[in-house]
């Protein structure tokens, strides 16, 4: 008899609002709204809350420092010492003063990208590679520059490898004996031509002083006794060739000259020194007499 | 005339932007209930084939993605007669097809039975501007039909061109590109009550509907009930609906004629109610499950409780055999085809060459109504099933559904109007700039 108490009847029907609130619950750009926008906005809101306070932000960086530092300083990443190889003592110990890095320290504030430009920035050093090896060792291989001539200036001496770079100097000529002196504007920059001039005046070595750039463009070629073989632009080796030969056959170095003038290759003219014509007539007429 | 053809036009755009966003509702606004279908249309799988039926019976390209029914309120007679209620019942159906849906629906195509349809058969002829039949040659022809004077507060709702002749050449479908000289045409045009049809459009624009179109229930349940032989042949299409009896009759894939009577399933219940004093309720269920035109031996003897609320024991356990239900039942049923009978035979159906008859709609289920109908109305009747469509759930695809998805068809292929054709040049305003662009189209 449960029809007797007649139960209040449901209505199905939605209400104009709950009707209209579906609808606008169907429409695509809310639902995308709802399902993404939504969840963007509170998770900013909560954050730009969280981190409006100046305290907290601070709290949170620190803890971002203290972990990233934490982590750093563990021994794995620390770097104990430096090696380098392959650098005489005076440029090593420059490499140490430029490096300025007081170990240990970790691997993370080593940056070698800015240490390789500092080192590189030395005169002596030519090429230099850095890497951390096993063992925690920051190993610096490094290729110097190899003086090949001493370079007098009006500053000094100077030590100049092949390409004309300043590698370093030196107080007097006698402590690198055994590299050859070129002087002279502009000398630094034609290293290599005085080289191979210098090593075609072998046969000439225990009289060569050195070699002179005259007017940014040539050579001379300075020996002792004050005697000088000016030298051409153009071709200066063979020229030198033809002197020498002329001193190995007439024994051109040994007579009273001062300086043999090579620059016009078809008309190469010899200088004689002041009083030499002088002596060569009193000897001539000493051998005159002598003879008679 | 020419404001019918504004707001049907509308009508028609929103239907094109309805398509264009993919989702569309039905609704079938009936008197025993209200059923929502919410379609979506794939854009890719757009096929407009020439005649009225393509491929895949016209129903490619779109899917029932929604579906709900809900009891009729505030609808009597397939008519609104209670704003609020009838408000409420498709605020109903529309949310939960929409919830089935899980999309949001702007567009609705409406269909309802009453608001008492009258057919009229229109006549026009024309001389042809040239030699060939061209657009504007239809759209003048559509024009030249002389329409009958039906009445100050009635309203247009189909009219179509059911046929065009063309000099002494009749049953053309199509003319345009055609020689001749005289092109005339014959063309259904059907009416409702305007204020049934303000009434519902009302109650949907209540609900933040558009209304993208609005069909009678009786072209629309031909459509989908109808085969396509019957509909090419001649056949008439009985919906027997809650409140009302919707009649049309098909002949070369047109409807031709369409009727209603005012008499439906509700009648059937009341009269049992009545009858054996019990509420409506009750003998809607006692209908639905022990009812039946033709009794048998068998059902003298089959005794039902029928039950009651009254609180009186006695009265509340009373018991009727089925033959005495039937007894109830039968009269009514037959008025009913009696009175389709009596329209169809008014409209001239039995001149038809073919006199199929295909009875549907939620009323025709009821047990041995093939044989009674046949006694009243032919030999030639069979029940009709709506057509298949895709996504069309189980619970959707009895007879009672047949309005339903004949107007899911109706969406997706509806047939040409005479809306849908331009307007002849002569009824453009003098000065109009449509004009001016119209001219320099057709001279360059």
């Amino acid at each position: 008899m449960a029809q007797l108490t007649r139960p209040v009847r449901h209505d199905p029907a939605p209400s104009l609002w709950a009707y209209r609130l579906e609808r606008l619950m169907l429409t695509p750009a809310v639902r995308f709204f709802l399902r993404a926008g939504v969840p963007f906005l509170i998770t900013l809101g909560a954050t730009s809350a969280y981190l409006g306070d100046q305290d907290r932000r601070d709290q949170v960086l620190l803890t971002i420092h203290e972990l990233r530092d934490k982590f750093e300083m563990r021994p794995e990443f620390m770097v104990k010492l430096m090696a380098v190889e392959g650098a005489s003592a005076n440029v090593e110990s420059d490499i140490r003063e430029v490096a300025q890095l007081d170990f240990p320290m970790t691997s993370f504030d080593i940056d070698l990208d800015t240490l390789q430009q500092t080192i590189l920035e030395l005169p002596a050093v030519k090429d230099v590679s850095l890497f951390i090896r096993a063992g925690n060792i920051l190993q610096i291989n490094v290729i110097e520059r190899q003086p090949v001539v001493l370079w007098r200036s009006r500053d000094g001496l100077d030590l100049v490898d092949r390409e004309g770079v300043v590698v370093g100097g030196v107080s007097t000529r006698a402590t690198r004996e055994d590299l050859p002196l070129i002087a002279g504007d502009g000398a630094r920059d034609a290293v290599p031509e005085a080289l191979r001039i210098l090593s075609a005046a072998a046969p000439l070595k225990d009289r060569v002083r050195g070699l002179v750039r005259v007017g940014e463009r040539r050579w001379d070629l300075v020996l002792d006794r004050g005697q000088r073989v000016l030298l051409p632009v153009a071709k200066p080796v063979q020229a030198l060739e033809r002197v020498i030969a002329l001193d190995e056959a007439q024994q051109l170095f040994a007579r009273d000259l001062s300086s043999v003038d090579m620059r016009l290759a078809a008309r190469p003219t010899i200088r004689m020194n002041q009083d030499a014509v002088a002596h060569w007539w009193l000897s001539k007429d000493m051998l005159v007499e002598a003879g008679q | 005339m020419m404001d019918l053809y504004e707001s049907q036009r509308a009508m028609r755009n929103m239907r094109r932007a309805a398509m264009q966003r993919g989702v569309v509702a039905i609704l079938d606004v009936g008197s025993s209930k209200i059923a929502c279908l919410v379609l979506r249309f794939d854009n890719a799988e757009r096929v407009t084939t020439g005649d009225g039926v393509g491929s895949l019976a016209g129903q490619a390209g779109f899917r029932v993605i929604g579906a709900a029914t809900t009891r009729s309120r505030g609808v009597r007679f397939g008519e609104v007669e209670a704003m609020q209620e009838a408000e409420k019942a498709i605020r109903t159906a529309i949310q939960a097809a929409q919830k089935m849906a899980k999309v949001r629906v702007d567009h609705v195509i409406a269909c309802f039975s009453g608001a008492g349809p009258r057919s009229y058969g229109l006549a026009g002829e024309v001389e042809l501007s040239g030699q060939m039949v061209t657009e504007q040659d239809v759209s003048r022809v559509l024009a030249a039909c002389d329409v009958p004077d039906f009445g100050g507060g009635r309203e247009v709702i189909h009219a179509q061109p059911v046929n065009f002749a063309l000099d002494h050449r009749s049953g053309l479908s199509d003319p345009r590109g055609q020689m001749g000289n005289r092109l005339a045409t014959d063309m259904h045009m059907l009416t409702v009550d305007a204020a049934a049809v303000q009434n519902l459009v009302h109650c949907i624009h209540r609900c933040d509907l558009e209304l993208a179109g609005i069909a009678s229930s009786a072209y629309v349940t031909g459509i989908a009930s109808l085969v396509e032989d019957e509909q090419e042949l001649g056949a008439a299409c009985i919906d027997m609906g809650g409140g009302a009896t919707g009649i049309s009759i098909f002949m070369k894939k047109h409807m031709i004629y369409a009727d209603a009577v005012r008499m439906g399933g509700d009648h059937v219940t009341g009269d049992i109610s009545m009858a054996l004093q019990i509420p409506h309720a009750n003998a809607e269920r006692l209908k639905t499950f022990y009812g039946g035109v033709i009794a048998t031996g068998m059902d003298d003897r089959e005794q039902i409780e029928i039950g009651g609320e009254t609180g009186d024991w006695e009265h509340d356990r009373r018991t009727v055999t089925r033959a005495e239900l039937i007894g109830v039942m039968r009269p009514r049923v037959e008025e009913i085809l009696e009175e389709v009978r009596y329209r169809l035979d008014a409209a001239g159906f039995d001149h038809l060459p073919s006199q199929q008859i295909v009875l549907t709609g939620g009323a025709s289920q009821i047990p041995g109504l093939d044989g009674l109908a046949s006694r009243i109305l032919g030999q030639q009747v069979r029940l009709g099933r709506p057509l298949r469509v895709h996504g069309l759930p189980q619970a959707a695809t009895g007879p009672g559904f047949a309005s339903a998805v004949g107007m899911c068809l109706f969406a997706a292929h509806p047939q040409d109007e005479w809306w849908d054709f331009d307007l002849p040049h002569d009824r453009y305003p003098a000065r109009s700039l449509k004009r001016a662009v119209r001219w320099f189209k057709e001279n360059w």
